[in-house]
């Protein structure tokens, strides 16, 4: 397993490499100017200055390994400072972007905490509440339960979450007043009543979030059980004499957490995407946000580091699928 | 110049009712906390590192210029004792000096002493080489900047200017100190994250915490030179969303005092406002919304001569064409179904302030199919082969009508297109996103200067009140073509010797009546030969809480101008 991960790693580098070419030429033969949201007053002489103070004077292939540079030597080494106090990146140019002109990544550590709070709780939240339903729902096919559970998974996956989260606030923000609409993102826990107050100003994104995210977990959940519950191993479980609660939870679901886990592991790379309409929705202004306000922007740089970030995330994750797969079923072994 | 010895009569009335007001609210920071939010989120403090408006306006809270505009468009000393003006001295007789005096006692934010050293550092920090400063127009023309004693400011210009007052003046040019921002001049410009995120200013608030495109919190200034002031101790400007979303946390749920630019669409504004939590502002600029004339020809077969010069617009060279391109139109109606209130319909392409405002071609307000028509018949062009198209030697009036991507042009364009099929034009429609079309890429062919389509839509307007650059947009030379990269503001493409004459002559003009009369007459120049059709004067739309006092609107500077005098009605 251990020699499987490395060689796995190791594949991972070249596709990254690529992945990152690829963003790279895509942003830069997308039409868009970084100077374009700027005011018409603006004479066209001063924003050719500015783009010229971007750096976007420079042919692709030298911006592009300037960006590989800042990307895998100067931040690490930021970070490297930032926890060890040292000044190994004293002076290096690091990745800026072009709509504030600060550096990316300390913008993207600014926004992870929102991000991670709202679309990370409604994930874990989300996973929790969408396995158990999927097992009750399958073993008692057909039950009201079952109806239930399938009437709700098809309102949280049919209903956008723009229109969803737009309902809520009208409902108890408008009407009743009692979630704040926007969010407060200089909000800091220091006491009890602090604390409520982030629990409400949550509330309603994380429940949009929540019903999207378990209502396509828990039809795999479901689904997955479903197959499994009608093999023969199943019957020769209880012809054993086990009990029931064995059958079930420790047969039939370490069997069908499989497709489930993929589903749930390649969801993970998503949080830190963050979720762009809800976030939009309720002004939580993560990542999601911060993507989409640099794409609207043409900052280039932010897109780049944002999407490449996301790449790595993906690699990642698929490989930590593919190791729960081996623990989850020794039969599955990849030396 | 009688107009702004006038001014400075407005100016000295405004002090005299704003130092009346405050009796009621007179200590600093007793109101509380006050929130604003902007649907479009400032991504930097640092006016002069991004010319966007939503920036301008936050950086407004902080960073103050000598003088800004007030919302009659008259200027009113900040950190100036007076404006300048020739009859008080202040500007030469050549007009190529200005020099302004600074309040005496005033301090920065940090405690301490503005000067007349900070005021020079700023000219240098913009004009620096390699800094790409978003606002460097504002310095043209600026030859020095001299500090004969730390509260006199002497700019030099390298020719006369009879509007000296780019420099230092208004929302776009406010003064920076100069220690803190000392070694961040050219090059280095961007990558002072923490300057340019808390700016030391001499504004009513400072910068407690900036995360860029997404929230400031600022508390009141210790140092404001008036002690009562600012009335909020604290301010949140929370930026994204939407403008729905900004209207309704004002109007609806009361979570926020201050929304900016709140244009959604007029129904649904009025069923907040009935909820009773806060009204709308609005006030009117020079913002207009504006359909362009291509007079060259935008034929594909023509290569890289395309849309130039050289080559007349087959149909739209023949001035009864354009005219009945206007004369179709309803101005009312699209001003009502695109912008209510903060929307008015004009025949002008410069339509504010007052003085500049011509009623020669106010016939235009009125829409008039039938007379389109005639006017096309007389001149020629009938439908002789019964398509609905009329035609005249074998050419047809088929038009390619394009605009940037966005709801309420597209409506826009749809109606437009309605009204002139029916005059007996052909007409395809189409729409550029705004980054590409606004984006001036030369090497793209969607963008708004190179229009290679036959009529074109969008807004435009100039900074401050002097329309003298503005209308300089339409002088021959500024013509996009290949020889400016594709660069220039004069999209139709008109060249009259006459109009260049009075850009020339405007130049040389000092006194403002004279002035007033060049800038009307070269507006109704354009407006008869019909190359720019105005359609809208589109205003500033803002909401604020009922329990917000002290609001003025302001179109000619930020619209958080006065937010020093902003505090809380009590109930």
């Amino acid at each position: 397993m251990l020699h499987f991960t490395i060689r796995r790693l190791i594949l991972a580098v070249p596709t990254l490499l690529f992945i990152s070419l690829v963003i790279f030429l895509l942003l830069d033969l997308a039409p868009g100017d970084p100077m374009a949201s700027i005011p018409l007053t603006v004479p066209p002489e001063v924003k050719e200055k500015m783009r010229e103070a971007l750096g976007l004077g420079e042919p692709v292939h030298i911006r592009f390994l300037n960006w590989l540079y800042q990307f895998f030597v100067v931040e690490p080494q930021v970070a490297f400072d930032h926890i060890f106090g040292t000044n190994f990146a004293e002076g290096k140019q690091r990745i800026i972007s072009f709509q504030s002109r600060s550096p990316v990544m300390s913008v993207v550590a600014e926004r992870m905490p929102q991000t991670l709070w709202v679309v990370g709780l409604s994930y874990i939240f989300a996973t929790l509440i969408a396995v158990p339903i999927g097992i009750i729902s399958a073993y008692r096919q057909y039950s009201w339960f079952d109806q239930l559970g399938t009437f709700v998974s098809m309102v949280g996956f049919s209903i956008p979450t723009f229109f969803s989260g737009v309902l809520l606030i009208v409902v108890f923000s408008v009407t009743l007043g009692w979630f704040p609409s926007i969010y407060d993102t200089t909000h800091e826990i220091t006491d009890w009543p602090s604390f409520w107050f982030q629990v409400r100003q949550m509330a309603m994104p994380v429940f949009v979030l929540t019903l999207y995210n378990a209502a396509q977990v828990s039809r795999f959940m479901r689904a997955s059980m479903l197959d499994n519950l009608n093999q023969d191993y199943v019957r020769t479980a209880r012809a054993k004499g086990l009990s029931e609660r064995v059958v079930v939870l420790m047969h039939v679901l370490r069997n069908s957490m499989i497709p489930v886990v993929t589903v749930i592991a390649l969801g993970v790379p998503n949080i830190f995407g963050g979720a762009i309409i809800t976030e939009q929705v309720f002004q939580v202004n993560g990542l999601g946000q911060m993507l989409i306000t640099a794409i609207y922007a043409s900052d280039a740089p932010m897109v780049q580091t944002l999407t490449f970030i996301f790449a790595v995330l993906i690699v990642l994750f698929n490989l930590i699928a593919d190791i729960i797969y081996g623990v989850l079923d020794p039969r599955i072994r990849y030396d | 110049m009688k107009l702004k010895t006038a001014l400075m009569g407005t100016v000295l009335g405004t002090v005299a009712t704003l130092s009346m007001a405050p009796a009621a609210f007179a200590e600093r920071g007793a109101d509380g906390h006050v929130n604003i939010i902007y649907y479009q989120a400032p991504s930097t403090m640092n006016p002069y590192l991004s010319g966007g408006t939503k920036e301008l306006e936050a950086a407004s809270l902080v960073l103050e210029p000598l003088a800004r505009y007030d919302e009659t468009g008259a200027i009113v000393p900040f950190l100036a004792e007076s404006v300048p003006t020739v009859e008080n001295g202040g500007v030469s007789e050549d007009l190529t000096t200005i020099t302004w005096k600074l309040k005496e006692g005033l301090k920065w934010s940090d405690g301490s002493d503005l000067t007349s050293e900070d005021v020079q550092f700023t000219w240098e920090y913009c004009t620096s080489e390699g800094g790409g400063c978003a606002q460097s127009e504002k310095y043209n023309d600026v030859v020095s900047v001299e500090t004969p004693d730390p509260l006199t400011v002497v700019v030099t210009f390298g020719v006369p200017k009879p509007f000296p007052y780019g420099p230092f003046v208004g929302a776009q040019a406010p003064i920076i100190q100069k220690a803190q921002f000392a070694d961040c001049t050219g090059e280095a410009m961007a990558s002072c994250t923490d300057q340019n995120f808390s700016p030391i200013g001499t504004g009513p608030f400072v910068v407690d915490e900036f995360k860029t495109n997404d929230v400031v919190s600022l508390s009141a200034n210790t140092n404001y030179r008036d002690p009562a002031k600012p009335a909020f101790a604290t301010a949140t400007l929370k930026g994204g969303g939407d403008a729905q979303s900004a209207a309704r946390s004002v109007l609806e749920t009361g979570e926020f005092d201050y929304a900016w630019n709140t244009q959604v669409a007029p129904d649904l504004l009025e069923a907040m406002v009935a909820k009773g939590q806060g009204q709308l502002v609005s006030a009117f600029g020079t913002l207009v919304e504006r359909i362009m004339v291509n007079m060259t020809d935008p034929n594909p077969a023509l290569g890289d001569e395309r849309a130039t010069a050289d080559h007349p617009h087959p149909f739209l060279s023949d001035i009864a064409v354009r005219k009945a391109l206007s004369m179709a139109i309803d101005r009312a109606l699209l001003t009502e179904i695109g912008y209510g209130d903060a929307g008015r319909p004009t025949c002008n392409v410069l339509p504010a302030p007052e003085i500049y405002k011509s009623s020669a071609n106010d016939a235009c307000l009125t829409q008039d199919i039938e007379g389109a028509k005639a006017v096309l018949d007389e001149a020629g062009w009938v439908d002789s082969d019964g398509d609905g198209v009329r035609e005249k030697d074998g050419v047809k009036l088929s038009l390619l009508f394009q605009s940037s991507t966005n709801a309420i042009r597209q409506d826009f364009q749809a109606i437009i297109k309605q009204w002139w099929e029916e005059v007996g034009f052909e007409v395809e429609l189409r729409n550029i996103d705004a980054s590409v079309f606004f984006g001036g890429d030369a090497g793209s062919p969607d963008t708004f200067q190179k229009f290679y389509a036959d009529v074109e839509m969008y807004a435009n307007n100039f900074d401050g009140t002097d329309p003298e650059a503005y209308m300089a947009n339409w002088e021959c030379n500024q013509a996009p073509r290949p020889a400016t990269q594709w660069q220039g503001n004069n999209m139709p493409r008109f060249c009259s010797e006459e109009y260049d004459a009075l850009v020339a002559e405007m130049a040389e003009t000092g006194d403002i009546n004279e002035r007033a009369e060049l800038a009307k007459s070269m507006n109704d120049m354009l407006m008869q030969e019909y190359v720019i059709i105005p359609l809208v004067d589109r205003g500033r739309l803002s909401a604020h809480a009922n329990s917000l006092g002290g609001v003025i609107l302001n179109t000619w500077d930020s619209e958080l101008w006065n937010a020093a005098d902003w505090y809380r009605i009590k109930e």
